[in-house]
């Protein structure tokens, strides 16, 4: 069946009642988590994962991927009227949008982020729907080697290629590989780095993990550092953007896509590349660009663009290749694993009316989204004003019922606090946190890939650069890590150091 | 953020980094040992279930040598100031709601981590927030333990009602 058909189909299921309450609910929450500066879509999806155990895969799914699309919406809204971003993929926003707002011109800039982020997200779900089978009939002909060659170039993409550091990158990368390593060996069923704890035999739950890092480590350091108070701009004259921000915002919607939705596609994690990316490019091309710096409405257009682009492009290597390249890529793989499904090409044809079903209500999310954010944008900004010490109190309290409902243990409570802690020490020395969470899912599949492939050469180490698909992404893999050494070392860091890819 | 650094051309080494590699070195060798002491005897298999754990620990190893060199180079960014306290209001809220949750149950346990975070934001006094705490997180323990049927600890507050 072509692409139409399979994503007509998948339409159908998409529009079942129940599955559009859990896309409405999702992309709900995900404006809720997107507006709210502390919390983003990775830890709000890592705080229902347990509350959805009990749920329908396919709707729990979908009602993931509506918290991801919502929370590149939802921030936007915080950078413009905050200058705070409520997640990192919106930290370009607030150049221009918090200038905009200052400026008495919140309305438009608002608008234009909304309807940016609903032309790139359609654009690249489409997208998505049409590369997906051409990367699935590709990555059928893969074997154990291509696939270990493409999760080191995961790793070191996500880790070492951006941020402000290759050694932080590659220390977080690895403390997610060690705490990856603690449990029960899948093959041979010995226990690794368990110490005799019993509670340790399992491994560590990716919930508890990401709770731990982005709530408990994230509220810590807020409520430590205490920093300068920000203030709302209130939304002054008209919503509506007049016929001059129509015309200045439609060619960087479409040139934020096409930058955003490739970046977020490749294995290169963060959706925060592409929105730095996007905002040289309008600063480039633009007709006034005196404006930037001064609340440009291009700025707006192009990286709102870009984030929803890249986080639709991100699907493509996890539903395709079960790769996730984001923090929140990763725990939505967490999230197909405890409905015992794997993402990649074999879902494609065990489970089709799941995964069609998922890149169709993708569209209706979408939808959904443009009507909550632009006539209902009053009800967001209201969440902005919930002072801190009750949102961080809530945070928590909804943080520890996750961990709780998953497993509820003394000794959990325990690794929550602990990891707390160590998140909180990232946070203060620089160091990411994705690549931690990304190190924890992807680090065991990576090394059953690694001995499989070894299995099948019986312990031929050279299978490993046996295909050119192999060689060529293990030799990416290297340009990563030492490009940017190169490049940090001549002192063109500061570049790098800006694309950082952070949290969601 | 690192480039301030640059210019301040610290001569001094920087002691949280100095020790941030000494944990490093401890987490290798632990792994190491941890990984020799369980030694599964003999595998067929070259890659057996200890030569991830050695891989790591060895780059755990480069990656603490690494973090020596940049704490002398004074690579790490500037910190800002931080202040303790909310940081052990926290921890101590995170560890009443650990030691209670078998006995008070969900709604006191989580209840007094939901006071002790806001004291920790400055928000206060106890004997107002824990109240409010305690309430908040019986509506949650109903709508999560009830409605949706989560497996949360019921305390003697719980079973008074239910």
């Amino acid at each position: 069946m072509d692409t139409f058909g399979l994503l007509a189909q998948g339409l159908l299921t998409a529009l079942e009642p129940m599955n559009m309450l859990y896309a409405l609910i999702g992309v709900t929450l995900g404006t809720a988590v997107g507006v709210l500066p502390g919390i983003g879509p990775a830890l709000t999806v890592a705080l229902l994962l347990p509350v959805t155990y009990k749920l329908d895969p396919a709707g729990s799914l979908i009602m993931f991927a509506g918290i991801y699309y919502g929370g590149m919406y939802g921030g936007s809204t915080t950078s413009i009227l905050l200058n705070t971003p409520g997640e990192s993929a919106s930290i370009v926003t607030a150049l221009e949008g918090n200038k905009m707002a200052r400026a008495g011109r919140g309305g438009p800039a608002l608008a234009t982020a909304a309807i940016g982020s609903f032309v790139a997200g359609l654009i690249a779900t489409i997208g998505l729907a049409f590369i997906a089978p051409t990367v699935v009939k590709m990555a059928l002909s893969f074997g154990p080697a291509e696939y270990f060659a493409l999760m080191i170039l995961a790793f070191m993409t996500v880790s070492a290629a951006f941020g402000d550091s290759t050694l932080r990158g590659l220390t977080a990368l690895f403390i997610g590989l060690a705490l990856g390593l603690i449990g029960i060996d899948l093959q041979t069923g010995q226990a690794r780095l368990a110490f005799g704890i019993p509670d340790l035999l399992d491994g560590v739950e990716v919930t508890t993990l990401a709770v731990a890092l982005f709530a408990v480590g994230e509220a810590m350091s807020v409520a430590a550092s205490k920093g300068g108070d920000s203030t709302i701009q209130a939304i002054k004259g008209s919503v509506w953007m007049t016929r001059e921000d129509w015309s200045r915002s439609w060619k960087p919607w479409l040139r934020g896509t096409a930058i955003g939705f490739p970046i977020g596609a490749m294995p290169a994690g963060g959706a925060e590349i592409g929105t730095f990316l996007s905002y040289s490019v309008e600063k480039n091309l633009a007709k006034k660009p005196e404006e930037f710096g001064h609340g440009a409405i291009e700025g707006v257009a192009g990286p709102e663009a870009a984030n929803n682009a890249s986080a639709a492009g991100t699907l493509v290597p996890l539903l395709t290749l079960g790769l996730p390249t984001t923090a929140t890529a990763a725990i939505m793989l967490a999230g197909f694993q405890q409905f015992g499904l794997q993402p990649g090409p074999l879902l494609f044809a065990t489970n089709p009316q799941l995964v069609w079903g998922l890149i169709a209500s993708l569209l209706v999310a979408n939808l959904m989204l443009l009507v909550l954010n632009l006539p209902l944008i009053g009800v967001w900004v209201r969440l902005l004003t919930i002072p801190l010490p009750w949102l961080y109190a809530g945070i928590l309290l909804f943080a520890t019922l996750g961990t709780i409902g998953a497993n509820p243990s003394t000794f959990e409570l325990g690794m929550l606090l602990a990891f707390g802690l160590l998140g909180y020490g990232l946070r203060r020395f620089g160091y990411p946190i994705a690549p931690v969470v990304v190190g924890l899912i992807l680090g065991p599949m990576a090394e059953q890939q690694l001995r499989r492939a070894l299995a099948i050469s019986q312990g031929d180490p050279s299978i490993l650069l046996g295909s050119p698909i192999a060689v060529i992404l293990l030799l990416l893999a290297a340009t990563a890590v030492l490009l940017p050494l190169y490049l940090r070392a001549r002192g063109r860091g500061k570049v790098l150091a800006q694309l950082g890819a952070n949290e969601d | 953020m690192s480039l301030d650094n640059q210019q301040q051309e610290r001569r001094r080494p920087d002691w949280a980094a100095l020790a941030i590699a000494a944990l490093l070195m401890v987490v290798s060798v632990v792994i190491a040992w941890s990984t020799a002491s369980h030694g599964a005897g003999a595998s067929y298999a070259r890659v057996g279930p200890t030569t991830f754990p050695y891989v790591i620990a060895v780059a755990f190893f480069g990656l603490s040598i690494w973090t020596v060199f940049e704490a002398f180079r004074g690579d790490f960014p500037a910190r800002e100031k931080q202040e303790i306290s909310p940081i052990l209001w926290i921890i101590g809220g995170l560890a009443a709601q650990m030691l209670l949750l078998k006995a008070a149950g969900f709604s006191i346990a989580t209840g007094l981590l939901f006071a002790a975070t806001a004291r920790a934001f400055g928000r206060g006094p106890l004997w107002k927030t824990i109240p409010i705490g305690i309430v908040l997180s019986f509506v949650v323990w109903i709508i999560f333990a009830k409605g949706l049927q989560l497996s949360l600890p019921a305390g003697p507050l719980e079973h008074l009602l239910f």
